[in-house]
């Protein structure tokens, strides 16, 4: 492969443009989105041939190291790709847990044999990774899980129970927090992965109130967990995991597409609600509450281009991070609550032909929407830790 | 925080620590108390003249720095903290860039050299009634011999006793409401027919009610073209609210921060308020929404410095949102102090009574949350 400077960004461009053309099947354009967002269904031919062309490329993730299959280039290459994959309406085809929580975190823990394991499949778009985080009885005190490993010599046995385990009915390798210790509680956590089809794993999907499943109760009994799949030191999980949480959370806040979708919310109030002789919204009172809408999301846009060029300037996280996720999903509940207001009856059907495919899709969102504030760290969760680690306010005695 | 250069750097590292050692809210309690009629330190304003703070958006030709207007935000950051009183915005932001934007040359070398150097200080006479409506301009500019004379009277003038330059918005054609026939006009404070009544309003700053009583001016007191005045007005508007938005920023953060501080030290049920959740998470949303308002506005200068075609709708997004965040905090700021916060002697009540009094200034949220739905056509 050829070696790219920084100054031949405009070969690399072209050389992009060129790939892509080849590669990308053309019944697949202006897809992308739509496949990110629907459950699960089977892969065309096309799509899996698109996937793998990406994945042998190793440009799904452009940044990750050459070694184990990544792109192995810099963030202004990966842009260009990004750009020129927007320019004929192509998407990427590689991406889940594995991309935006998993890989990251395990490159920065990971040994050497763990990350020529597990890296490669996960570039290539190979195999789905599950997280057995949150139980039961530890959602938002996830340090209070009680899923046990025990010691048994060249091995580990794990017991307990997962809970909101995120596509554990598609996945086949989960990432998982265990207690090694029962004695602490931060300090007697490991992070191991296993593959789902250990004897002793079963997964049940957990119908939801938008009507679909994409989380799972994941009951762990008997299972076997090999030593060498322990990411980081034994006892030492709290810290790999918070690392993996912070990953999820920027990648929750929506500050990389910071859209919400789907047409303008204006567009949609005037064709449901209807508009006076001087073009203005006729319900005085919706139309504020939607421009206070509006105000928020731009808002909250601008905060995120400010925030990536401040850590880009200062070569480290902006303070502004924090407030991310509290506010982008505050503001795409808020969003959502106005679009199936705005379309009155028609904004409650839940299937049938009387209803338009956005007007059905905006009730699933609205459901589904709400799940925002409450994983990857509550709302409540994510506003103390601004108390504490950013504003310095202290635990109560 | 923007992404600053390094004179922007400098300036700001100065502005913090003149602010600091000069004009903490102590001076400005004493420049309350002391009821100087002008509504602020003269003796102050003339140091921050001396330092070329007026000059910040001038040309260099006219006597000015031309750093633009993220760097006048970041002063304006700096003495919003503490609540400084002085002209800065007034005159050398808002009056400046009317001239700037629209002066002839013959205007600009008279009145800018003299605005950058802090000798006049100019104002926008701009409203009439108890809200702000730029386009409900009803006093009228008549034809009188080669120049026009001016009769109505304008209201909530900013600076307005101060005013030794104001620029009026006048009706030459058509009614109150209409856009088209207003034009501005550049007249002296000391014109005959001038005359002011000070107001004084809670945020003690200076302000007054002006009356025009048959004011001659020449046909050369006209800034822009007759009749099309709305337009340059709406730009020169634009700057002076970026500007009061950075001013409130700096004021509102101060705030929280005091209120934080305070969350920190005070004691009660055997541990400081600090600890409590319900305070916290109040005190979390606040930080958010202080870092949304700031992204706002740092966006709406830094539109105005590159010229760029969305100026109106940023602006009006930062002083709705600004606007509402400094409503809360300054609200939050006397809840969380408790009884102390009632207290004159404490300066919570400082920053809410500036808080209503600037978000009411240049159009207040409803008005920009109407204005932003109107660029976005709804």
């Amino acid at each position: 492969m050829a070696d790219f400077g920084g100054s031949d960004l405009d070969a690399f461009r072209t050389e992009a443009r060129d790939w892509i053309e080849a590669n990308f099947p053309k019944s697949l354009k202006g897809k992308g989105s739509m496949m990110m967002r629907e459950e699960r269904s089977e892969p065309t031919p096309d799509m899996d041939a698109w996937r793998k062309a990406m994945g042998e490329k190793g440009w799904g993730v452009p940044t990750w190291p050459a070694q184990y299959g990544g792109g192995g280039l810099t963030p202004a290459h990966a842009r260009i790709i990004q750009q020129e994959l927007g320019r004929v309406g192509a998407y990427n085809p590689i991406g889940g847990m594995g991309v935006m929580m998993f890989g990251p975190t395990l490159l920065e823990y990971g040994t050497e044999a763990q990350k020529k394991q597990h890296i490669p499949p996960i570039v290539k778009g190979e195999l789905q990774w599950c997280q057995g985080f949150s139980e039961p009885g530890a959602g938002s005190d996830l340090a209070s899980l009680q899923t046990r490993a025990e010691d048994k010599g060249d091995h580990y046995i794990v017991n307990g129970q997962k809970i909101w385990t995120s596509g554990a009915q598609w996945a086949q390798w989960c990432f998982c927090l265990v207690r090694t210790d029962t004695t602490k509680k931060h300090e007697g956590i490991s992070f191991v992965l296993f593959p789902m089809d250990t004897p002793g794993v079963e997964v049940r999907p957990i119908p939801l109130i938008a009507g679909n499943s994409p989380f799972c109760e994941t009951f762990l009994t008997d299972v076997r967990v090999e030593k060498d799949q322990v990411v980081g030191p034994v006892n030492g999980g709290w810290t790999v995991a918070k690392r993996l949480l912070q990953h999820e959370r920027s990648g929750l806040s929506g500050a990389g597409g910071g859209g919400g979708g789907g047409r303008s919310l204006v567009k949609l109030a005037k064709d449901y609600v209807g508009a006076d002789e001087s073009g203005r919204l006729s319900d005085s009172d919706l139309r504020t509450r939607v421009i206070m809408n509006e105000i928020d999301g731009r808002a909250f846009q601008l905060t995120a281009m400010r925030a990536m060029a401040e850590s880009k300037a200062n070569s480290g996280p902006s303070a502004a991070t924090s407030i991310m996720k509290n506010a982008g999903t505050r503001w795409m509940q808020d969003r959502a609550e106005l679009t199936i207001e705005l379309m009155g009856h028609q904004g409650l059907g839940w299937e049938g032909d009387d209803f338009t495919a956005e007007e059905l899709g905006a009730v699933r969102s609205w459901l589904g929407g709400k799940a925002t504030t409450i994983y990857g760290g509550s709302q409540e969760v994510q506003n103390n830790i601004i108390s504490k680690r950013i504003l310095g306010l202290p635990d109560p005695k | 925080m923007a992404v600053l250069n390094e004179e922007q750097t400098m300036l700001r590292d100065a502005a913090k620590s003149w602010v600091q050692e000069k004009s903490p809210v102590t001076a400005f309690r004493k420049m309350r108390d002391s009821g100087v009629e002008l509504g602020y330190d003269a003796n102050a304003w003339n140091e921050m003249a001396e330092m070329g703070w007026a000059g910040v958006i001038i040309p260099e030709e006219y006597g000015g720095s031309d750093f633009g207007y993220l760097s006048m935000g970041l002063i304006l950051e700096e003495t919003g903290r503490t609540l400084t009183a002085s002209p800065l915005l007034a005159s050398g932001l808002a009056a400046a860039s009317a001239l700037v934007l629209g002066g002839s040359d013959a205007q600009k070398s008279e009145w800018l050299p003299k605005i950058a150097g802090g000798e006049v200080v100019g104002a926008l006479a701009i409203d009439e009634g108890a809200h702000h409506a730029p386009e409900k301009v009803a006093l009228k500019a008549e034809k009188s011999g080669s120049g026009y004379k001016l009769s109505g009277s304008k209201s909530f003038v900013l600076e307005g006793m101060a005013a030794g330059l104001l620029i009026v918005s006048a009706r030459t054609s058509g009614k109150p409401g209409d856009t088209d026939g207003i034009t501005l006009f550049l007249v002296a404070g000391d014109a005959k027919g001038v005359s002011r009544k000070r107001l004084h309003l809670a945020d003690s700053r200076g302000a007054a009610n002006i009356t025009f009583d048959g004011v001659e001016v020449g046909a050369d007191a006209v800034l822009g073209e007759v009749d099309k005045g709305y337009a340059l007005l709406e730009k020169t508007l634009d700057r002076a609210r970026a500007g009061l938005c950075a001013e409130m920023l700096g004021s509102a953060v101060q705030a929280f921060e005091v209120t934080l501080d305070y969350l920190k030290v005070r004691v009660q049920f055997g541990q400081v308020i600090g600890s409590f959740q319900a305070l916290q998470h109040r005190a979390a949303k606040m930080f958010t929404d202080l870092e949304l308002a700031r992204s706002a506005v740092e966006a709406a200068l830094q539109a105005i410095d590159a010229d760029t075609p969305d100026v109106p709708e940023l602006v009006s997004l930062a002083k709705a949102k600004m606007g509402d965040v400094f409503h809360l905090v300054s609200n939050e700021m006397v809840q969380m102090h408790g009884g102390i916060g009632m207290t004159d002697a404490h300066d919570a009540g400082f920053y809410m009574k500036r808080a209503r009094a600037a978000e009411a200034a240049f159009g207040n949220q409803a008005y920009h949350r109407d204005r932003y739905a109107r660029i976005q056509g709804y």
